[in-house]
């Protein structure tokens, strides 16, 4: 929780206190400017900024809690007790899935106490965020961030079950999400709207980021990232299911 | 009905055959050993028995229920395989307890258990700061979490000091007398041989030998171990038992003659009347260990 806290004051710090920078207080240098964050919705994009890297600490956690039933060798202990596999493995997501929710409760409040007590040295009016529509907007946030952590650490899970060890299942979820979506989708602009990072980018900020799949509305993106990760899960769910558990 | 009963089991990993064609039956309420060499095939029956592992054929019978279907059996089975495994970050007591979480099982039972393996006072402590022997009683009180009707444990008296091997040879008698069956796996053959009523012995991934351990120590060809007083009578000592028909061997200074307890009173006159005098002259059935070891040789 404590990296939760860390990442998401990190990036409504810099949102406040970069307000001014030439080089930009978002993400890719762009400048969000007072007269933005002043409307109703500029409460929650601190929030929904922090969404990429709440993920990646969602994946991390998923990955880790999942491949290391492998290291650890409690993955016996856990099946002489409960031999239905799948039952375990919902179970399991399930709880990690808690832990998500818990975490984009903790991100949210973060974020908006952060933003009001940044909200003076940034000289952003804050008269707009204590309206009904800031708290909808707030709420809408809240559940797009949320499904797009669950989505990372869907990610970190299936990679847990497939490689059967938290180093490797975390580097390359986090190596791919960081390095390789960003290096596809410089060399090859279509490839953004098909990639899960990407994706699961535009489902948390409810719709296309600016700068990045202008064409993808979030209902195609959610679509397109469910059906991705569903097909993942499924393939390493009945992976899991049928492998032999020999460590 | 047999606590264990097993057809033809193989399991193939590509071209390594693990197990191959085993059959045994284990009976209900006995302490069953099973035993054999490194890589004979005894964890990969235990895995394919919990239903870890799937065989590549045949059949199996825990509690009279398919090893096909480990959900109606493993709820009446507790087990340790390959060594004690839990969450280091977590404490002995919480470990017991996310497993019984997980099984259905009131936790008022996690106390008892971690005094009854003598861990009394150390369940509050992480997992991470036990010993070794402390892992393995862990280990064992999780697989007693379930009130067992059978006791699965790979080598449940590893890294136990002589004191603890007896508190878990005295821990598996009494279940045993309760009524649970416990099946084991051990390299320690002198405790196989005390507390195992029947055994199973695996060699190469083949059953060699199943049924009661009584059987298999009287199947061993008696010894008889003779002494001469002299050294330079041994090799007359042996030439006179050979004429007699019976084989020996020479091992250090004594003579290990294969002939029956009663040949003892013949092997003593033998001896007298050429003049040999001896120091020794002692029936031996040879132990597990020794039994075992002729078996594998053989196999």
């Amino acid at each position: 929780m404590g990296a939760v806290i860390a990442v998401t004051a990190l990036i409504v710090s810099l949102l406040f206190l970069l307000i001014d920078s030439d080089t930009g207080n978002a993400e890719r240098g762009m400048r969000i400017t007072r007269e933005v964050l002043a409307l109703s919705s500029g409460i929650t994009i601190g929030f929904s900024n922090s969404a990429g890297l709440l993920g990646l600490v969602a994946l991390c956690v998923f990955a880790a809690q999942t491949a290391q039933e492998y290291t650890y060798g409690t993955l016996r202990n856990l099946l002489v007790r409960e031999p239905r596999r799948i039952r375990l493995l919902v179970g399991k997501y399930l709880s990690m899935s808690i832990f998500a929710l818990i975490s984009v409760i903790i991100s949210a409040i973060t974020s908006v106490a952060l933003a009001f007590a940044l909200s003076g040295t940034a000289k952003v009016e804050t008269a707009a965020w204590q309206t009904a529509q800031a708290r909808m907007d707030l709420l809408e946030t809240f559940g797009n961030v949320l499904i797009s952590t669950i989505g990372y650490g869907t990610i970190g899970m299936v990679l847990g079950l497939i490689l059967r060890s938290p180093i490797s299942s975390i580097s390359i979820g986090v190596g791919w999400l960081l390095v390789v979506e960003s290096i596809v989708s410089i060399a090859w602009r279509p490839s953004a709207d098909w990639m899960p990072g990407s994706l699961l980018g535009v489902v948390a900020a409810g719709g296309s980021p600016l700068g990045v799949a202008e064409s993808l509305t979030y209902t195609e993106a959610l679509i397109r990232v469910s059906t991705l990760l569903l097909v993942a899960a499924l393939a390493s769910g009945l992976t899991f299911r049928r492998r032999d558990v020999a460590s | 009905m047999s606590a264990i009963s097993v057809s033809g089991l193989t399991k193939r990993y590509g071209d390594l055959v693990a197990v191959n064609g085993a059959t045994f039956e284990v009976p209900l309420g006995t302490i069953c050993g099973f035993v054999g060499p490194n890589g004979s095939g005894k964890t990969t029956t235990i895995r394919v028995l919990l239903s870890l592992i799937e065989p590549t054929s045949g059949s199996g019978q825990i509690l009279d229920e398919p090893i096909s279907h480990p959900e109606r059996y493993l709820s009446k089975v507790g087990a340790m395989i390959e060594g004690p495994a839990f969450y280091p970050a977590l404490s002995g007591a919480e470990n017991l307890k996310v497993l019984a979480t997980l099984g259905g099982y009131s936790h008022d039972r996690v106390p008892e258990l971690i005094d009854l393996v003598g861990l009394s006072g150390r369940g509050g402590d992480k997992y991470k700061t036990y010993s070794l022997g402390m892992k393995q009683r862990l280990g064992i009180a999780a697989a007693l979490l379930p009130n067992p009707k059978l006791l699965i444990l790979d080598e449940p008296t590893n890294g136990l000091d002589p004191a603890g091997i007896q508190e878990i040879r005295d821990l598996l008698s009494n279940l045993a007398k309760q009524g649970v069956t416990v099946f084991v796996s051990s390299h320690l053959l002198s405790e196989i041989e005390m507390i195992s009523e029947y055994l199973v012995m695996l060699s190469k991934g083949e059953v060699i030998f199943f049924g009661k351990t009584i059987d298999l120590l009287h199947r061993s060809r008696p010894i008889i171990v003779a002494r001469p007083a002299s050294a330079s009578d041994l090799i007359k000592l042996k030439n006179l038992v050979d004429a007699a028909g019976h084989p020996a061997v020479i091992d250090g200074d004594l003579l290990r003659v294969y002939a029956g307890e009663d040949w003892s009173a013949d092997l003593n006159r033998l001896a007298f009347e050429n003049n040999i005098l001896l120091r020794q002259l002692t029936p031996v059935r040879p132990n597990l260990e020794e039994t075992f070891f002729e078996m594998t040789e053989e196999n």
